[in-house]
């Protein structure tokens, strides 16, 4: 008898998750609405950089949502997938949520990782859905005429290399004194930490400075023999190109070494408080590359503090984490969004958009100045205009910021990185991908 | 515990319903894209068939040889990434024969990495089969050959097709997936009921009496890590291309070789079918907690963050329940559930 309640429950189980499975219905109406998935990895290793990230995230929609109504009046449903930063997880979110939730719209999918944004590509092109990545997209995806459905907006490694070398130049006196100058980049050994190795190269030839490539294995607990290394060739400046427990390690074992601290600059992943703060004081006057700068003291900060934090409605736990580089890149990435449906509204009306309607809205995204002024992120962002030819947006800019030992200080304003430099080179990438692939590239009409 | 064929006698009335519930399984797996949706056949059905195919894999290996792995993602990642070189480099090869030339590259890296299994057993041997394990996700990661110099050192299909029909969809890549899982399943029962299967069942049970029977021993093992690591190989380049659209080496981490391994322990070990059921068990019970959370109002747990955390303790906890309720696997308790509304069948009438 026993047996057979097992096998009865275990039907019954298998029933139940059939139902659960196939059924969305049991959530409130989402008609009207748009959706943003916003795809969590609340859990697993990189947890603590998400927590603060998907707080920026929220906070900002929620504003949208409760102090200005919508965007144009058009309410955002915000629907968290857990992926624990897995593909796998990250395929059944995109399955789940591709087609929208409920009568809420999907006008573009965020993936949150740079892994799972490879991972759609096929599936994005075929589904018609804008896979949208700011900061950790596909490099190659800049050319929308092979990649209609990637976006990687705002900024990408090439021009982190570019944007290193100008601000050396800037510190040694001009870009002719660059000459003879030997720059180590010390990068965690993966797909990530490689891609500077190419621009690299291209840029020590222009600018005839000596360009030194050292590999530090996953996870980089052990750094001794690369800083010695450097040591020893003598390096005059270090690009760290570091992910997780690698940045702090790296800056404890310069300090060891002798090597000084504000000849170090940090990469993008290398420039957050839990990156600089671990390594105590041997952090002291470290330098980091800063496309989500740090600070509240930005318009849309403040507003933000006043009309969410301040009455209890953050999804930050810990409110010292506002104002971080994680939080700011959570607002920036929701405010990337928010104006994209903006700019499909002014062509399609203010209602929910399409897939499709989110495709042109992220072609003919164009934040300037004016606009930055007035969403009160002045400093916080930089112009963002993309286009069909352009999925990452023309003008791509990072600040150098400071570690003082309790925060980071900026120490440069925008620096902009040449587009023309490397678009030939992105171009024949992409040309080879799409002959690889068998993509027609397709030819920009408007 | 194993599926040994039973003795002439019943035999003969066994087969006919055998052949009706094959070819009635075959009927409804081609008929699935029919009913089942992109989310379904994309997130649903293709991972979990495929995780079943891995499941077989070290299956033959553990449940049928008796020789322990832990290395199981790593033949899968031999496969992956054979695939998409043999597609790039031999354009000229169609997919089903690169599919089988893949499987057999695994299989020899299989071999090689069985044979220290005909000097050590248990335990030592799963630190052997760990060390295939870091091995070729160092070897991926540090060799961008591997992946034809690709900037973030993933691989992705150059095409996925047969005789011009185009596999892309999540319909045609379930179609790639069902028809090479069946004929793997038919090739597997084929083996397992085969002499060599036999010999694989009487080395798992007691290897010294094997060998006094005359059963070559350690050919018989080395034969287990290729047959194993061919499945493996094959279900590596259908996690690649079937289900992930594209991967790196660590898509194919030791987090993989242990889901083969609980997938064997929960489905049952020596069963073919039982791997489905634990692969199922693996794949969807993370989704359906996680949607499960979706309809319950949840929010009394203060945040999100301990809500994801929590899933994990309750997938952990049915774990552990049941391997405790049910050591012998789901596919045991299953075949035990139909025996007895048999038996009830036929002592009602």
């Amino acid at each position: 008898m026993s047996l057979l309640t097992k096998t009865m429950s275990l039907a019954a189980a298998a029933a139940m998750a059939v139902t659960l499975l196939s059924s969305a219905s049991f959530a409130e109406d989402g008609t009207g609405q748009q959706l943003y998935p916003l795809f969590t990895y609340r859990t697993g290793p990189y947890a603590p950089s998400f927590i603060p990230f998907g707080a920026g995230n929220i906070d900002y929609l929620r504003y949208i949502n409760e102090v200005e109504g919508g965007v144009d009046g058009v309410k955002i449903l915000v629907q968290e997938c857990e992926t624990a930063y897995t593909i796998e997880r990250g395929i059944e979110c995109y399955e789940r949520y591709k087609n929208g939730y409920n009568g809420a719209l999907t006008a573009a999918i965020y993936p949150h990782s740079s892994g799972l944004d490879v991972a759609l590509t096929d599936k994005a092109r075929i589904d018609k859905i804008p896979i949208v990545s700011p900061g950790g997209g596909q490099n190659i995806a800049t050319d929308g005429r092979v990649f209609p459905y990637q976006y990687p907006l705002v900024f990408d490694y090439w021009s982190e290399a570019q944007i290193i070398v100008d601000y050396i130049a800037q510190q040694a006196g001009g870009y002719d004194k660059l000459k003879g100058l030997k720059i180590a980049t010390l990068y965690h050994d993966s797909g990530y930490g490689r891609d500077t190795i190419e621009p690299l190269g291209i840029l020590s030839k222009k600018y005839g400075f000596e360009d030194i490539q050292i590999p530090v294995p996953h996870p980089g607990e052990q750094q001794q023999t690369q800083w010695q290394q450097i040591r020893r060739a003598n390096a005059d400046w270090v690009f760290l190109r570091g992910w997780g427990v690698m940045t702090p390690v790296a800056i404890k074992t310069a300090a060891r070494v002798g090597f000084p601290a504000n000849r170090i600059i940090g990469d993008i992943w290398s420039g957050s408080e839990d990156d600089a703060r671990p390594a105590g004081a041997a952090a002291n006057g470290y330098l980091a590359v800063s496309v989500f700068p740090p600070g509240t003291d930005y318009g849309i900060l403040k507003t933000l503090k006043a009309d969410i934090l301040d009455k209890g409605k953050s999804d930050l736990k810990d409110n010292s984490k506002f104002g971080t580089v994680y939080y700011n890149y959570g607002v920036i990435e929701a405010i990337t969004f928010v104006e994209a449906l903006r700019t499909g509204h002014k062509k399609f009306g203010n209602r929910p958009l399409t897939a499709a309607e989110g495709q042109w809205a992220l072609e003919h995204l164009d934040i300037d100045q004016k606009r930055i002024a007035e969403l009160g992120a002045e400093g916080l962002i930089s112009p963002l205009k993309t286009s069909i030819d352009n999925h990452k947006g023309e003008t791509i800019a990072a600040k150098i910021i400071q570690w003082n030992g309790q925060s980071w200080d900026t120490r440069t304003d925008w620096i902009k990185a040449d587009a023309s430099l490397f678009a030939d080179v992105i171009k024949a990438k992409a040309a080879a991908y799409a002959k690889e692939k068998g993509i027609e590239p397709r030819v920009a009409t408007n | 515990m194993q599926e040994s064929a039973p003795s002439k006698p019943f035999r003969q009335p066994a087969f006919g319903v055998g052949t009706v519930a094959v070819v009635g399984g075959l009927i409804a797996a081609f008929a699935v894209p029919a009913l089942a949706d992109d989310y379904w056949l994309s997130s649903i059905i293709i991972p979990t068939v495929i995780m079943g195919l891995a499941g077989i894999g070290l299956n033959l290996l553990m449940g049928y040889t008796g020789l322990v792995s832990i290395g199981s993602a790593a033949f899968m990642s031999i496969g992956a990434f054979s695939t998409y070189n043999l597609l790039l480099r031999a354009p000229f090869l169609p997919l089903p024969v690169v599919l089988i030339f893949a499987g057999l590259i695994a299989a020899i890296a299989g071999v090689i990495f069985g044979l220290p299994s005909l000097r050590i057993k248990g335990f030592y041997l799963g630190a052997s089969t760990l060390g295939a394990q870091f091995l070729f996700e160092w070897l991926f990661t540090n060799f961008s050959w591997f992946s034809n110099d690709s900037q973030s050192l993933t691989i992705s299909a150059p095409r996925l097709q047969i005789l011009d029909y185009d596999l892309q969809s999540a319909t045609g890549r379930y179609y790639l997936v069902i028809a090479t899982t069946v004929l793997l399943i038919a090739l597997a029962f084929a083996i397992v009921k085969s002499r060599v299967g036999r010999e694989w069942m009487a080395i798992r049970d007691m290897d010294v009496a094997a060998s006094v029977i005359g059963i070559r021993v350690a050919r018989r093992k080395l034969l287990s890590f290729g047959i194993s690591s061919f499945f493996l190989g094959i279900a590596g380049a259908l996690w690649a291309y079937g289900y992930l659209g594209t991967a790196d080496a660590h898509a194919f981490n030791l987090d993989k070789s242990f889901q083969i391994l609980f997938i064997v322990i929960i489905g049952g070990v020596a069963t073919i079918f039982g791997n489905f059921l634990g692969a199922a068990f693996i794949v969807l019970t993370p989704i359906l907690l996680d949607r499960l959370s979706l309809i319950i109002d949840l929010s009394f747990l203060g945040d999100q963050g301990a809500l994801a955390n929590l899933q994990h303790i309750i997938f952990g906890t049915i774990i552990i329940v049941l391997l405790i309720k049910e050591p012998d696997g789901l596919s045991s308790l299953g075949r035990r559930g139909v025996e007895a509304l048999r038996s009830r069948a036929r002592s009602s009438n």
